[in-house]
């Protein structure tokens, strides 16, 4: 079966943010940028699952500005055997995602579409829920196991408090958690063999897709900052202070 | 302005998440439908319908609501928003794992954008929520008439009860039948639920092992009747399940008291646990970015400060009950 995988070019999870003086955005111009870790989680779950021999070809896909290739390729060096780049300078809120990545789908016709949990920027985890219902195809959300079968495939999903098992009818489009695999290193000459592979490139325009903002961003503003602590030299002052100061015990 | 309101239930108990998610609809403005679908569920819309502030609930029954799966519920969402006579303006429902399933395939449904994981309601259509692993606080305004929203439990109160509104009884709508439940294991440790305790103890990396895990902090937490959370690390090293993990991309608490041992405060775990109202970090590396945020740190060994601590709690609530 054919897998699509989709990703996100994101600020490195190292990078610790801010916002500009103005409010108006975070202050990212320089720093280190780097795949969506959960969906480095979902690319590796494709490649093992065609290393496997269950699936057949590995399709990537970024929406975003002409750098998200970067992230392509490093999704091609882990093993996906080709990409598609939605090539577009506009502002992507996850409906348009989810809409962007419908149309390919359509075009596509993949089995199985696998996307990170959330992104680690906007913290939205919308895209993979609403791809499902725009495809109308079943969801399993947060998966930590993937058990493909004749028609179907078995996801274990990690839910508030524990876990279940649902069988969901192929096509399907699962989300990833983190206790699903542990991504590879790539090596050098995988690295290089992946510059050999394609590349397409599609505008929102060529797949018909409107992508204009249903949420206007008024501003950005820093978190409230809490008083400065106190150390405390033992445990029978820590206690003291929790009674006496905090009374919470 | 009517405002739908998802209730999180297992068949048998209304969620409490679900009193924190009333009162932000509550601040959005206008009349409060709660909808309960399950299956068998009378106990749930008894529960449902005592809720002050809500003004009718409407109740949907059948077999393949029992599971809460998002495909049959999103076909029931888009039906009743759909169908109504007087148009809903607002759907909410507590950002949990359940809301989070859910709500963005109704969303999409409908052509609209959802807002996740709402901290403030500004205005009706004005929303603040965290993005960046919480660094940054968004407000952003929804141009769509229908607003769909996650809201966080914790910024929020829960609505007090003592109402007693009518039940309106919903058809069913039809079952997509595309997915399928086959087993589901809630981790029962006769433990406070880590989204509700009032008070949280989490470990980290530092404790070095599984047993040492159990050994030193199920004592501590059994002392605060507390509910046991973990840093990703410790989750990562095994020593404890996914459904621990406190962080940016595990649960979100804000418990009064907080202790977070041998945790290191990596930004993708403050974020899960920043707005508790009292922080106590153990930790033997002085330099630890947790003790940035901890309202009471102690460097020690944790090996030792803990164990210690747990006696004192012992000795302290010995003397009050012979008191």
């Amino acid at each position: 079966m054919k897998v699509l995988v989709a990703v996100k070019r994101v600020v490195d999870h190292n990078v610790k943010v801010r916002v500009l003086a103005d409010g108006s955005d975070v202050d990212i111009g320089s720093a280190k940028r780097a795949m969506n870790p959960f969906d480095e989680i979902a690319v590796e779950e494709a490649v093992r699952l065609k290393e496997a021999g269950v699936a057949s070809e590995v399709v990537v896909v970024s929406c975003g500005v002409a750098a998200c290739q970067d992230t392509l390729r490093s999704a091609l060096a882990m093993g996906a055997d080709r990409a598609v780049l939605v090539d577009t300078a506009a502002e992507l809120q996850p409906l348009a995602v989810a809409r962007l990545l419908h149309a390919l789908c359509e075009r596509e016709q993949p089995q199985l579409v696998i996307c990170g949990k959330q992104a680690i920027d906007d913290d939205a985890g919308q895209t993979g829920q609403m791809l499902a219902a725009l495809l109308d195809w079943p969801q399993a959300t947060n998966a930590s196991k993937l058990l493909p079968g004749d028609g179907q495939i078995e996801v274990t999903r990690e839910i508030d408090g524990g876990s279940e098992v649902l069988a969901l009818t192929l096509p399907a489009v699962v989300t990833t958690d983190l206790r699903l695999n542990e991504p590879r290193f790539v090596s050098l000459p995988n690295l290089m063999k992946a510059k050999k592979k394609p590349v397409d490139s599609v505008t929102p325009e060529s797949l018909g897709v409107d992508v204009a903002p249903h949420l206007r961003t008024l501003r950005m503003a820093p978190p409230p900052t809490r008083a400065p602590g106190v150390r405390v030299d033992s445990v029978a002052q820590l206690m003291e202070r929790l009674r006496a100061e905090a009374q919470v015990i | 302005m009517r405002i739908l309101v998802m209730a999180e239930h297992d068949n048998a108990v209304l969620q409490p998440v679900t009193l924190h998610a009333v009162t932000a609809a509550l601040q959005c403005g206008g009349e409060i439908d709660l909808l309960v679908a399950g299956h068998d569920c009378a106990a749930v819309v008894g529960q449902a319908r005592r809720i002050a502030g809500v003004a009718r609930v409407l109740h949907a029954d059948a077999a393949h609501y029992a599971d809460q799966l998002a495909e049959p519920l999103a076909e029931l969402l888009r039906a009743v928003l759909a169908g109504a006579a007087d148009q809903y303006t607002h759907v909410v429902a507590a950002a949990g794992g359940f809301a989070r399933n859910l709500l963005p395939r109704v969303a999409a449904r409908l052509g609209v954008a959802p807002i996740t994981d709402a901290v403030r309601i500004e205005s009706p259509d004005t929303f603040v929520r965290p993005i960046y692993a919480g660094n940054v606080l968004v407000t952003v305004q929804s141009l769509d008439a229908l607003k769909v929203l996650t809201v966080r439990a914790t910024a929020f109160a829960a609505a007090p009860t003592g109402g007693d509104c009518p039940v309106l009884p919903l058809a069913a709508a039809t079952d997509p039948a595309c997915s399928r439940l086959i087993a589901r294991q809630q981790v029962q440790g006769g433990r406070p639920d880590l989204g509700s305790a009032r008070v949280v103890v989490s470990g980290g990396r530092a404790l070095g092992s599984a047993d040492n895990f159990r050994r030193l902090l199920e004592p501590l937490a059994d002392s605060l009747n507390a509910a046991l959370g973990a840093s990703r690390a410790a989750v990562d090293a095994g020593f404890v399940g996914n459904d621990s993990q406190v962080g940016q991309t595990g649960r979100v608490v804000a418990p009064e008291l907080y202790i977070a041992v041998g945790i290191s405060g990596a930004i993708q775990h403050v974020a899960g646990m920043k707005d508790s109202r009292v922080i106590v970090a153990i930790n033997q590396d002085a330099d630890a970015p947790i003790f940035g945020i901890a309202d009471y740190g102690l460097v020690a060994d944790l090996f030792e400060a803990v164990p210690a601590l747990t006696r004192e709690l012992a000795a302290a609530r010995t003397s009050a009950k012979a008191a």
